[in-house]
């Protein structure tokens, strides 16, 4: 049998059902997984092979209905009303089919009861089953006519079957049809919801249904009471003392363990790293290298990168497991939950919450999150104030930052004591980062965004036990290994430009010196100075190269100087005239300046303007620069 | 409704694009809903509905009319 184009999947389904856990174990690719309603919110698409047949399988994002409110599900009854899909997978949770079968009844629908051959497919078995909750497959495939099959994918059950059901359908589907899916496009022309399949009347139709009937024939449940156990951990975690306390527990937790699991792998890799500098440089000289491309490369650019790579990826590597971990347990809903009457308040969707948590990891994938988020103002809202939290390229600064001049002017190993006044006090930052995102919504909603808090529905997942293993392996390659990646792309050339700045003279003086006495008035006025301003700018492209460029500014030899040990470089500091003072600007300023480069662009592809860019950039920096002016001010 | 207690949904008002998905999430008439979290200040509720907890702001969840023990109440009514 020939093929020609692949046989087209695509993965449709409620949100939180397991649809990307389906797709990645199908394809083997590791999308990201997490136990919240609105985690996909693009497509994704991957290949597999089963029997020599090639399958195109398409993740789309969770929808409870073909009725779109949000951008993401727009996004899913798109593609499913296209009948760009051969076959449709529509994943629905063992736990609760009904609303499974209303969506299956709406794609049934919309394609006049002939739609693409579909397979509804049972996920998480194991968590019904649990909960006592029996499901008739067998009815169900009679009744719909279409095949049913029971799967739980975390653990690969049933995938074989439905690999098997797949290619079956598959063979079915160029036997019978006889007409390659490409042909069928004639029919989409004249009417473009229909499916492509219209011209085969072979292909099976789904009878009428009610999803509510048919779910409760289907279904059994044996343990009406397997919800307590939920409900009394929800009491607690919500609850009106208990919900805030957890929450500060859970977060001020999560950074302890970064900052005292990262501070020995930190000075471990920065040794490892630079007794391998003198080599590179010797060994580049030996092969006939040019003495000043020598200085560029390693004392530019490896040192830059070299710093990146020891400063940030301890933290990370700790940081983002831990937060996967929170996010596969089903916290994050509950903690939007906590936080929603703030929200309220602020005329903002309690949603808000979700891509603020996002926003952690990286502004810019907090700011694709904002999709899940309905209202448009809201939305705007949402993307406008993400970046007032700070994302983990800045995690490095501000801990450096807090351990050197709040911690007894980096006294080593302070001990338990002082690594836990660290986390207590970087927690505090962000919560002045997630009192500025309140304060900024409230703003905007009250002055350019005017308008109602509009309505929206936020699930909380049930709390499955996050697969540890998997969770590690997972975020240290995909997460932490891609930002660092793209830390370091950054910060290669950036290495090198401010080694060009560095040492390219102009009227006797190196034009990084140049550049920051320029701007000392205005660094002056904010509590900081010149050079200070110069590592924020020069460190658009990347938040974490801000402090390799100010020491290096202030060392004034030209390169990146060596982190030896703490003390060495508090006495660099403070023979720049760094005062607490100075710190607490910098680290306000840290906290509120303008996004990333990969961050501004993200959101002028969201918003689809360069102006609402503009604000998104304008909002922070006028922030931070009026906090940092005022706490010059008074202090 | 306060938290535990369990009802019938008897109506839903048509009021905003939401009853839609109200609709979608579970909410229908004749469904038995039960209330299990509540902020305090009520802003905003959990209710346990066919399998799932969907929570909701106070203002959405006044859209949905429920049968308690004979009398029509609104759900947050009282």
């Amino acid at each position: 049998m020939k093929q020609t184009t692949p046989f087209t999947i695509a993965l449709a389904g409620n949100p939180n059902v397991g649809k990307s856990t389906i797709f990645n174990a199908l394809t083997n690719m590791h999308q990201k997984t997490g136990n919240w309603a609105g985690k996909t919110v693009a497509c994704a698409s991957g290949r597999f092979c089963y029997r020599g047949i090639s399958c195109l399988t398409v993740d789309l994002p969770g929808t409870y209905s073909l009725d779109p409110h949000s951008q993401e599900e727009a996004i899913a009854r798109d593609y499913i009303a296209s009948g760009q899909a051969d076959l449709l997978l529509v994943v629905c949770d063992a736990t609760c089919p009904e609303r499974g079968l209303r969506l299956l009844k709406q794609i049934r629908d919309i394609s006049g009861g002939r739609p693409q051959p579909v397979i509804l497919c049972v996920n998480l078995c194991d968590e019904a089953q649990k909960k006592g909750i029996e499901v008739n497959f067998a009815m169900l495939s009679e009744r719909l006519g279409i095949p049913v099959i029971p799967c739980t994918a975390r653990s690969r059950f049933g995938l074989t079957r439905l690999k098997e059901k797949i290619y079956e359908i598959c063979l079915s589907y160029e036997s019978e049809c006889d007409i390659p899916p490409a042909k069928c496009s004639e029919c989409l022309l004249c009417c473009p919801q229909a499916s492509a399949c219209t011209l085969c009347p072979s292909c099976g139709r789904i009878p009428d249904f009610n999803p509510a009937d048919l779910a409760k024939s289907a279904v059994r449940f044996h343990n009406p009471d397997f919800f307590k156990k939920q409900e009394q951990i929800d009491r607690i975690v919500t609850g009106p003392f208990t919900g805030g306390a957890v929450m500060l527990a859970l977060l001020m937790g999560v950074f302890w363990l970064t900052i005292t699991g990262a501070n020995y792998p930190s000075s471990l890799l920065w040794d490892c790293l630079f007794s391998l500098e003198g080599r590179i440089a010797d060994a580049l000289l030996a092969l006939g290298a040019a003495g000043w491309l020598v200085q560029a490369l390693v004392f530019g650019v490896y040192r830059v990168v070299a710093w990146i790579v020891s400063v940030m990826l301890p933290p990370m590597a700790i940081f983002f497991p831990l937060f996967t971990l929170l996010e596969d347990l089903g916290y994050l809903p509950r903690a939007a939950f906590n936080m929603d009457c703030a929200f309220k308040k602020c005329c903002a969707c309690g949603k808000q919450c979700l891509t603020m948590a996002m926003g952690f990891g990286c502004n810019a994938a907090g700011v694709v999150g904002c999709r899940i988020i309905d209202s448009p103002r809201e939305r705007l809202i949402a993307i406008l104030t993400n970046s007032l939290v700070p994302c983990n390229g800045r995690f490095p600064t501000l801990i450096l930052l807090i351990t050197l001049f709040f911690m007894g002017f980096g006294a080593e190993g302070g001990g338990l004591a002082a690594s836990l006044a660290t986390a207590g006090i970087l927690t505090a930052l962000i919560l002045l980062g997630v009192a500025a995102t309140l304060g900024a919504s409230r703003l905007l909603s009250k002055t350019v965004l005017k308008g109602v808090p509009s309505s929206f529905t936020l699930e909380l997942p049930p709390y499955r036990r996050p697969q540890f293993g998997k969770v590690l392996v997972r975020s240290v390659f995909d997460r932490t290994l891609f930002v660092l990646l793209r830390a370091v792309a950054v910060a290669a050339p950036a290495g090198l430009l401010i080694w060009i700045l560095g040492n390219c003279c102009v009227g006797g003086q190196s034009m990084l010196l140049w550049l920051s006495s320029f701007l000392d008035p205005i660094g002056r006025l904010l509590g900081m100075d010149g050079m200070i301003l110069v590592g924020f700018i020069l460190g658009f492209p990347a938040n974490e190269i801000v402090v390799p460029i100010i020491l290096m500014g202030y060392l004034q030899t030209g390169v990146l100087v060596e982190m030896a040990d703490p003390s060495a470089l508090m006495e660099i500091f403070a023979a720049h005239g760094w005062t607490v003072r100075t710190a607490v600007c910098m680290a306000v300023f840290c906290l509120f300046h303008w996004p990333c480069s990969t961050t501004c662009l993200t959101i002028r592809k969201e918003t689809g303007s360069w102006r609402w860019t503009l604000a998104a950039v304008l909002l922070p920096t006028l922030l931070g620069g009026i906090l940092c002016f005022l706490i010059q001010v008074v202090f | 409704m306060k938290i535990g207690q369990t009802a019938e949904i008897s109506w839903l008002a048509d009021h905003k694009a939401i009853t839609k998905r109200l609709l979608d999430l579970g909410f229908e008439p004749g469904t038995r809903v039960g209330c299990v979290l509540t902020r305090r200040g009520g802003g905003i509720s959990a209710y346990w509905v066919k399998g799932a907890v969907i929570a909701l702001r106070r203002e959405d969840a006044e859209l949905i009319l429920v049968n308690e023990e004979g009398c029509k109440k609104e759900e947050n009514g009282q």
